[in-house]
């Protein structure tokens, strides 16, 4: 397998240039001779979906939603980065690049981060030119926040809903060329396979979500933008839809997938509240600013909070961390709290939770100042729990939230499998193992915008214009597959339902592959995960037929790729023996409990490669350089 | 709590439908009014039963994904919120509820609690948008906006395109949801150029699409999880009578 990332040669300032010019144009003429797959209309997809249309390919775009607005990118809520420098503060494209790799625990592809760094001011000026009403100063000129892990203002929003209105903005232009004809919209369409001709990737297998019936398209190139599979978690903060499903598949007909173990736990979400629960709401990190975080500081308290004197109360991160306080970055502040919890010091009906204390900040600045700062939060979190936090105490616990690791991709975004490009959350490629608050749609919208456009050309006049043959025996050949894989899981007419199979795997990924983890822990998940997976085909239960709306195929299908991922996970984590970011294994730790990175055994992606259902996946490795980043220990005391 | 549920069932566009009457039992008063649909909905896969088409994705109020009509309330009780963030203890033991699907002829029903909302998508596709093509044009801070109109246009764009104001308005007008774009857009300054042209087609669409028209009940405002100001509409009515009136030939 050759896994060469093509980064182009030269400084690293100069990279995306030169690639840009090295890379093939179509003609002006010949676009439309072009049919482009996009899967996905998140940021990344809806962003893709419009870019390319508008020069002039013939694009299709899939959603499994009821309208493309409603991807889960939707719901970031604060903010997106970039190297304005609007704020005179010293911040300059090197400095978000040197950030993003350090906060990434050195472990993403230095040149990748300096593109993302380097495009990042031009989706500023894209957001803005098409109407995104982003935050304000009273002069007019745009408005900053500041955010972890960072010591320069560079966050752009808007209100607590970014996201949404970057969405918005994707999908405004999206709609505009699908009003034009230039953009086919698919929606409630999932997407089931990816169809390869010679190798290649030429069209993928869809499934219409109200009728059942299931359908290919050829074209000449598939753009997955997916999003990622915090959902292997069963509770996260992701949308009930998200799934891992269109990128599995791609990676079981051969693309590679890249350090699964890397997912984000949030620190300040609202704890569950029982076995109902379907996901986690995440509080904004911002609250961490004013808020103070404490657990009692004995075991088997019962006392309510404000009875519980200041002594016997243990501020255990500004015990810990005295410089950055209650403002440590996000991993750290998630290990901590699951330390404290687990050592039953936990508060709330169900001891799951630390408490988030705004008493001080309220004695401190008013309460009409903590209103204007998060009134809006304040209310979310009375809503959702019926406790007043500015009474008593906020209960928050951390949640999957995002994951880093994705198909592989090289610095074109193309996967391992020729024609098959990988956008947005979906690909492995810029936060290495932990990213930082409001990178997230700042790398959805490059590679769509400001990527794609240029490194897919280059592939198409490749390829030539010739169209791909929708009659190729690879499409009959992966629709059958897929048909009887859904009848396979109709038929198995078992007794347990979808959901109760998804929550038992979600508790085994918790457990063992989780805020910590041990080689003891993930040899008995992945001992559980295939005993588990097997029930699931054998003893799942799903209702209704293949050829109408069902909502419970929907589910089955995806809880079988999710299981099958999560094996991979934990396999990915048990061979990283090295604490980096998001991925903590319990064996290398320094004294202090802090994460013990190995950069002589492990400053390399690991991009597992399928070998069959009862094949264990064959590992590759790409070795990660740091010229411009020097190698250091984060330090957070 | 026990609750008595009175569902709407209804098997594909074409059927009739009707309420089917449900029991939930031993549901917290924490757990969201989604989650108790969860609930009901494996106990009826447990007994063989086909369970109930709800959409919902985010279920955190902001995709727009939810949306039912919970005793003639579209997104139910709750002022200012979605379905998804409605949670049980704004309910009691032994209350009845009754649950449909938004009623209107643009939203067809799908299945069950489930309607096809591509209506909106197709007046957004008319003109709802600035015409820009990818290339970040110049700096974004080269367009001053006071913080007044960028506070106000943030307030229009923050629909959630979930069509609750459409359910609640007798005329099933669509008013609400399209004034929110006609004033993000024609409120900023990038807006402009289009702006006539855009209050013409996105009208136009929207009645071409079967919705009614507005006739100021201010239900829609009522209904709105994002609570979308009914100025807004004001706001597009001036915008159409002004494009009329220079009779901008499209």
């Amino acid at each position: 397998m050759d896994l060469d990332p093509k980064v182009p040669s030269g400084p690293i300032q100069d990279k995306w240039s030169k690639r840009k010019f090295e890379l093939k144009l179509v003609n002006p003429a010949n676009k439309r001779k072009y049919d482009i797959i996009v899967v996905g209309s998140g940021l990344a997809g809806a962003s893709a979906a419009a870019s390319l249309a508008e020069l002039g390919y013939n694009v299709k775009c899939f959603c499994y939603q009821d309208s493309p607005r409603r991807a889960h990118s939707i719901a970031a809520q604060g903010g997106i980065n970039a190297a304005k420098n609007y704020q005179n503060d010293g911040d300059s494209v090197w400095r978000l690049f040197f950030d993003t790799v350090k906060g990434g625990d050195f472990r993403s592809r230095e040149a990748s981060v300096y593109r993302l760094a380097e495009v990042s001011n031009s989706i500023i000026d894209q957001c803005v030119a098409q109407g995104v009403p982003f935050a304000r100063e009273y002069g007019g000129l745009l408005d900053n926040r500041s955010f972890g892990g960072a010591q320069v203002s560079r966050t752009f929003y808007a209100r607590g809903q970014t996201g949404q209105q970057l969405l918005l903005g994707a999908y405004s232009a999206l709609a505009k060329q699908v009003g034009l004809g230039m953009v086919e919209m698919f929606t409630r369409a999932e997407m089931l396979d990816i169809v390869l001709v010679g190798g290649e990737a030429r069209g993928i297998v869809v499934r219409d979500m109200v009728t059942g019936t299931i359908s290919s398209h050829a074209a000449h190139a598939v753009v997955l933008a997916t999003g990622g599979y915090s959902r292997v978690f069963f509770l996260s903060t992701n949308a009930m839809g998200c799934n891992v499903t269109a990128a599995w598949r791609a990676h079981r007909r051969g693309a590679l997938f890249a350090n699964p173990c890397f997912t984000q736990i949030h620190p300040t979400c609202i704890p569950t509240s029982g076995d109902y629960q379907s996901k986690l709401t995440l509080m904004s990190e911002s609250l961490r600013n004013d808020g103070r975080i404490w657990v009692p500081a004995k075991t088997g308290e019962t006392r309510p909070a404000n009875d519980i004197p200041e002594g016997e109360r243990d501020y255990y991160l500004e015990r810990l961390y005295p410089s950055f306080g209650n403002l440590t970055p996000r991993d750290i502040a998630s290990r901590r709290a699951k330390e404290v919890v687990d050592d039953g010091r936990g508060v709330g009906e169900l001891k799951n939770g630390v408490y988030l204390d705004f008493r001080d900040a309220i004695q401190r600045l008013g309460k009409r100042v903590i209103e204007e700062r998060y009134g809006n939060l304040f209310e979310m979190y009375e809503r959702i729990t019926g406790e007043d936090p500015y009474r008593v105490p906020m209960r928050i616990y951390p949640a999957p939230h995002y994951t880093m690791g994705g198909l592989w991709v090289d610095y074109n975004l193309e996967s391992t499998t020729p024609g098959l490009f990988v956008l947005g959350e979906a690909n492995f490629s810029d936060h290495g193992a932990n990213r930082l608050g409001a990178s997230a749609l700042m790398q959805g919208l490059a590679d769509g915008y400001f990527v794609i456009p240029y490194t897919i050309a280059d592939y198409l006049v490749r390829v030539g214009p010739e169209k791909t043959d929708p009659a190729d025996p690879a499409f009959g050949d992966t629709e059958r597959e897929a048909k009887s894989r859904i009848a396979k899981l109709l038929g198995a007419n078992g007794t347990r339902t979808v959901d109760s199979f998804h929550r038992e795997l979600g508790q085994i990924v918790w457990d063992n592959c989780g805020m910590a983890r041990s080689r003891e822990g993930l040899e008995n998940a992945l001992r559980e995960i295939p005993v588990l997976r097997e029930k699931f085909w054998k003893e799942v239960m799903v209702p209704g037929s293949g050829e109408e709306f069902n909502q419970s195929l929907e589910r089955a299908g995806r809880v079988a790729d999710l299981m099958e991922l999560a094996e991979l996970m934990c396999r990915d984590a048990l061979h990283r023996e090295e604490s980096a970011g998001g991925h903590f294994r319990v064996e290398h730790q320094t004294e202090e409990g802090e994460a013990r990175r190995d950069d002589e055994g492990f400053a390399h992606v690991a991009a597992w490669e399928w070998a069959g259902p009862k094949a264990e996946h064959r590992l590759h490795k790409e070795p990660l350089e740091f010229e411009y980043v020097p190698l250091s220990q984060r330090s957070y005391k | 709590m026990d609750l008595v549920l009175h569902i709407w069932r209804q098997a594909g566009p074409t059927d009739k439908g009707s309420f089917v009457r449900y029991e939930a039992k031993d549901i917290s008063d924490h757990a969201s009014f989604l989650e108790m649909l969860d609930i009901l909905n494996e106990r009826l896969t447990e007994r063989g039963e086909e369970p109930i088409a709800i959409d919902s994705d985010c279920r955190e109020g902001i995709c727009g994904m939810c949306g039912v009509v919970i005793d003639r309330l579209p997104h139910g009780p709750q002022h200012g919120a979605a379905t998804c963030q409605l949670h049980m203890r704004h309910f009691k033991d032994g209350d009845e509820i009754w649950i449909e699907p938004w009623r209107a002829r643009a939203f067809p029903v799908v299945k069950d609690l489930v309607v096809d909302r591509y209506a909106f998508d197709r007046i957004m596709q008319a003109g709802g948008f600035v015409s820009v093509r990818t290339s970040a044009p110049q700096d974004a801070n080269a367009i001053l906006i006071p913080k007044e109109k960028a506070d106000l246009a943030m307030d229009a764009a923050a629909c959630i395109g979930c069509g609750a104001c459409v359910a609640a308005c007798p005329n099933a007008s669509a008013m609400l949801f399209v004034s929110a774009k006609v004033s993000q857009l024609g409120l900023l300054p990038q807006g402009q150029p289009e702006r006539r042209e855009r209050v013409l087609r996105m009208l136009g669409r929207h009645d071409e699409e079967g919705f009614g028209m507005c006739s100021n009940y201010g239900e829609c405002h009522a209904a709105c999880p994002a609570e979308i100001s009914l100025d807004f509409i004001a706001r597009l009515n001036r915008d159409m009578f002004g494009a009329v009136a220079t009779a901008v030939e499209l």
